[in-house]
């Protein structure tokens, strides 16, 4: 046989994979760092209130793309009543509206949100123009004598916001600021003041709702900031000292003095904000992941594919890296599975139970398969309406265990649906034929072998640099096909047959 | 580690990897696996070179064939069945005689032909046979073991193997059922693997569950210096299943009849490599002789006197 001829084989894929990687890594910067993985957060609005029995009318703020969040997924929950979304002055509605209803109604608006991490900042070409603000004479006369004061000390926009937000945050000092903010002096009522005090001097300022973003709650609190247009952009305002910020954890939802409900023909009874950071989706992640790289190095890669796809390649692609360290394994290390690719299946499957749940599940299907196979044994059953029979069994073991699980409150327990059901039934026979054969000790070592193999080949498969690696740069497939082709000509001794010939070797000395 | 590595690959140590590599998919041409995995096959190739072979009885294909399985084993008092594409001897029942509608197995164990029939069934759904595909089962000749062995193994039957390379005898090992390997003759099921001198059929080291022992764990006695009769025939006959099969790498089991004289059982063309511990060493050495001189090698004669210069290890 002529081995040059798989070296050669071997060398050009490596070179071409080699090349390609390093084509995409250094001219079209695709990045070998999995990065961009953003924050998403599910949040949902609830809204309880009770009709009078007229028509109702409904109209509650709702979150709109505004860097740097984007709306991934957003559903409305609202039986019976007809829904329109509206957008105005820059904010989105959502109005629920009904001819007649009475009762307590329930209403919902669910959202996912990625936060994505790109520097770009919002810019407006267009100068927002400001609204004059209907003052009576009085205020009049105390913004006149505040910005007086300010403009005194200040040297430009920026100090003299400072000093107008330092000067609001201590209205028993100066009278003009105790009438500005009338009886109540809180952070509401500075940010209108301040809006007042901006726009007489020319500079846009507008008053933005939102919620902080920092950790999941049952019921978050609307915050408020003060936004300032300056240098072709909207800047946010710290309402305590007047600096202009960026907030890291603020999410904007609607701009303005209005309400975020409102509610025509009902009296509200519970209107709750929850927030919930969500374990990274990756099918919604891809979503977005489009729009951070750039079109033109889409057309280069699977990132190219719709997004349903992009989610099954990415599976897809992490196998041929498990089944080269099934190769390895069989091959160099030597050890002994149930079926060939079975471990790289079973594997795939830990994916979405998580590796001891995924184990846990994974025995308790075996374990109570085989007590069922070894009593079918006794009925004497052909061979394809005996694994037909266990295969039924299988999924009705997994569906009880959902079922079981699920009432038991372990959400888990459900994820083992997504085992491969006729790669179990083989399991199960090919183990029990083991066992009658073998021996109970063989067929337990031979279990345990193959859920060790695929646990590795889980660890392996789901470690998100591979998984990054194999999905943004398909061409390392050739390098790994190069390597397998390579190992299909290794004819050393396995470790395990070290072991195996040991006896040989002691005799020699 | 490293030293013990160095060790293995001084003694010549065959690994799997290598077997594969470097013979058996060298050597042996995938059109002529089915004669070998096909015990059948093997059969009717063996009878018309007039090899002789245990007797074929009968040959169930079918599923309704099962019905009338008890007139079919009517005439025979013992038989043994065995799956047509099996391996490594799973799937093989023997049956040493009748007790009224029972069989008799080898372990003494009495099944009703119910079981049997399930077993089988199974045989012919093909959980035995290599790919798993629908496979038949073969009836025949129970083997009445000379009794060379009989001291030396615990009910079964002890069979020979030889590893044939290019026609060559390069090793030989016996085999001998213990208790622990339910009386079959298989190394990884607990059997005993003696080492046979290529020279002479003399019986030397032996080992048992990758252990070296010197004598049966059943019987006590000892297993080596054990004369193989007629080893001159036997080493002609697996000569001859290369000029057979067209094989390169084989291994050829044979049973000795104490009517029949030797027959050959199976010819295996991926042989296992516990042979070498068997004869406490290594195949890579014989093989390599063998491959330089494969060309001078012509006649049967030659390829056994050749062998039995190069490969005799008592002097």
């Amino acid at each position: 046989m002529d081995m040059r001829q798989l070296y050669w084989l071997v060398g050009i894929l490596i070179g071409v994979g080699v090349v390609a990687v390093l084509f995409k890594w250094l001219v079209l910067g695709f990045s070998f760092n999995p990065g961009a993985v953003a924050d998403l957060w599910e949040m949902e609005f609830k809204v309880q209130f009770n009709a009078k029995g007229g028509p109702v009318k409904v109209e509650l703020h709702i979150p709109n793309n505004v860097h740097p969040y984007t709306i991934v997924d957003e559903n409305f929950v609202s039986r019976g009543f007809g829904l329109t979304t509206i957008r105005t002055k820059g904010n989105r509605q959502a109005i629920w509206s009904k001819r007649e209803i009475s009762g307590t109604q329930g209403l919902y608006y669910r959202a996912t949100i990625q936060k994505l991490t790109t520097s770009k900042s919002e810019t407006s070409v267009k100068v927002p123009q400001i609204e004059p603000t209907q003052i009576d004479d009085a205020t009049r006369v105390a913004v006149e004598g505040l910005l007086a004061e300010i403009r005194s000390h200040s040297a430009d926009t920026d100090t003299l916001i400072a000093l107008l937000m330092q000067q609001l945050s201590q209205p028993e000092q100066n009278t003009n600021v105790a009438l500005l903010l009338g009886s109540k002096p809180d952070q509401a009522s500075r940010i209108d003041a301040a809006i007042i005090v901006l726009n007489q001097i020319g500079l846009p300022a507008r008053v933005v709702h939102g919620i902080d973003l920092v950790e999941s709650t049952r019921d978050a609190k609307l915050t408020t900031w003060l936004q300032v247009y300056k240098e072709l952009r909207w800047w946010y305002v710290n309402p305590d000292s007047g600096q202009l910020v960026e907030p890291e954890t603020f999410m904007p939802i609607w701009r303005g003095d209005e309400e975020i409900l409102n509610i025509k023909g009902g009296r509200k009874q519970i209107f709750k904000i929850s927030v919930r950071k969500s374990t990274q989706s990756s099918t919604q992640a891809a979503m977005v992941r489009g729009e951070i790289v750039s079109p033109q190095l889409l057309s280069f890669s699977l990132f190219s594919l719709p997004v349903q796809s992009q989610e099954v390649y990415r599976i897809l692609l992490t196998i041929p890296l498990g089944a080269f360290l099934l190769v390895i394994l069989r091959n160099v290390v030597g050890v002994k599975t149930f079926g060939t690719f079975m471990p790289v299946l079973i594997a795939l499957s830990f994916r979405e139970t998580q590796l001891v749940w995924g184990i846990a599940l994974f025995s308790l299907v075996i374990a109570i398969g085989l007590v069922i196979r070894f009593y079918l044994e006794q009925l004497k059953l052909l061979l394809v309406p005996r694994l037909g029979a266990v295969l039924i069994i299988v999924i009705l073991l997994m569906t009880a265990i959902s079922i079981l699980s699920h009432k038991l409150g372990i959400e888990r327990g459900l994820s083992v649906a997504l085992f491969p059901m006729v790669i179990m039934t083989m399991t199960i026979e090919r183990m029990s034929i083991v066992w009658e054969e073998r021996g109970p000790g063989e067929a337990i070592q031979q279990g345990f072998g193959s859920l060790l193999v695929a646990a590795i080949a889980f660890l392996f498969m789901s470690n998100p640099y591979l998984e990054h690696m194999v999905f943004v740069f398909p061409e390392v497939l050739l390098i790994i096909l190069a390597f397998t082709l390579l190992l299909g000509r290794y004819s050393g001794l396995r470790l395990l047959e070290i072991r195996r010939f040991k006896a040989m070797a002691e005799t020699r000395h | 580690m490293f030293n013990l590595l160095k060790q293995l690959k001084q003694a010549g140590v065959l690994g799997i990897n290598q077997r594969n590599c470097d013979y058996t998919l060298v050597y042996n041409q995938r059109k002529y696996y089915p004669l070998v995995d096909d015990k059948l096959q093997t059969k009717k190739l063996a009878q018309q070179a007039n090899i002789a072979i245990p007797e074929l009885y009968a040959v169930i294909e079918f599923e309704r064939q099962l019905s009338d399985l008890h007139k079919t084993l009517q005439p025979y008092t013992d038989f043994v069945i065995k799956p047509a594409h099996g391996s490594g001897g799973s799937g093989i029942i023997v049956i040493i005689g009748k007790h009224k509608d029972m069989y008799r197995k080898a372990n003494g164990a009495l099944i009703d032909e119910a079981e049997l029939r399930h077993h089988v069934s199974n045989v012919l759904s093909g959980i035995y046979s290599l790919g798993g595909q629908p496979d038949h089962a073969l009836i025949e000749y129970r083997v009445k073991f000379d009794p060379v062995f009989e001291h030396i193994s615990f009910q079964g039957i002890p069979d020979l193997r030889i590893v044939i390379f290019l026609g060559v005898p390069v090793m030989a090992m016996a085999r001998l059922p213990t208790s622990l390997s339910d009386g079959k003759a298989n190394l990884h099921q607990g059997a005993i693997g003696v080492g046979i001198d290529i020279a002479s059929g003399t019986t030397l080291s032996a080992v048992m569950n990758n252990k070296i022992v010197s004598e049966h764990p059943d019987t006590g006695n000892d297993v080596t210096n054990v004369k193989v009769p007629n080893w001159d025939t036997l080493l002609h006959l697996a000569s001859r299943c290369y000029d057979l099969t067209g094989l390169g790498y084989q291994g050829v089991d044979i049973v000795l009849d104490k009517d029949l004289g030797p027959l050959i059982l199976e010819i295996n063309a991926r042989p296992g490599l516990n042979i070498q511990i068997a004869n406490n060493a290594g195949l890579l050495p014989r093989l390599n002789l063998v491959k330089q001189a494969a060309t001078q090698l012509t006649s049967i004669e030659e390829r056994i006197n050749f062998a039995k210069q190069q490969f005799s290890v008592l002097h």
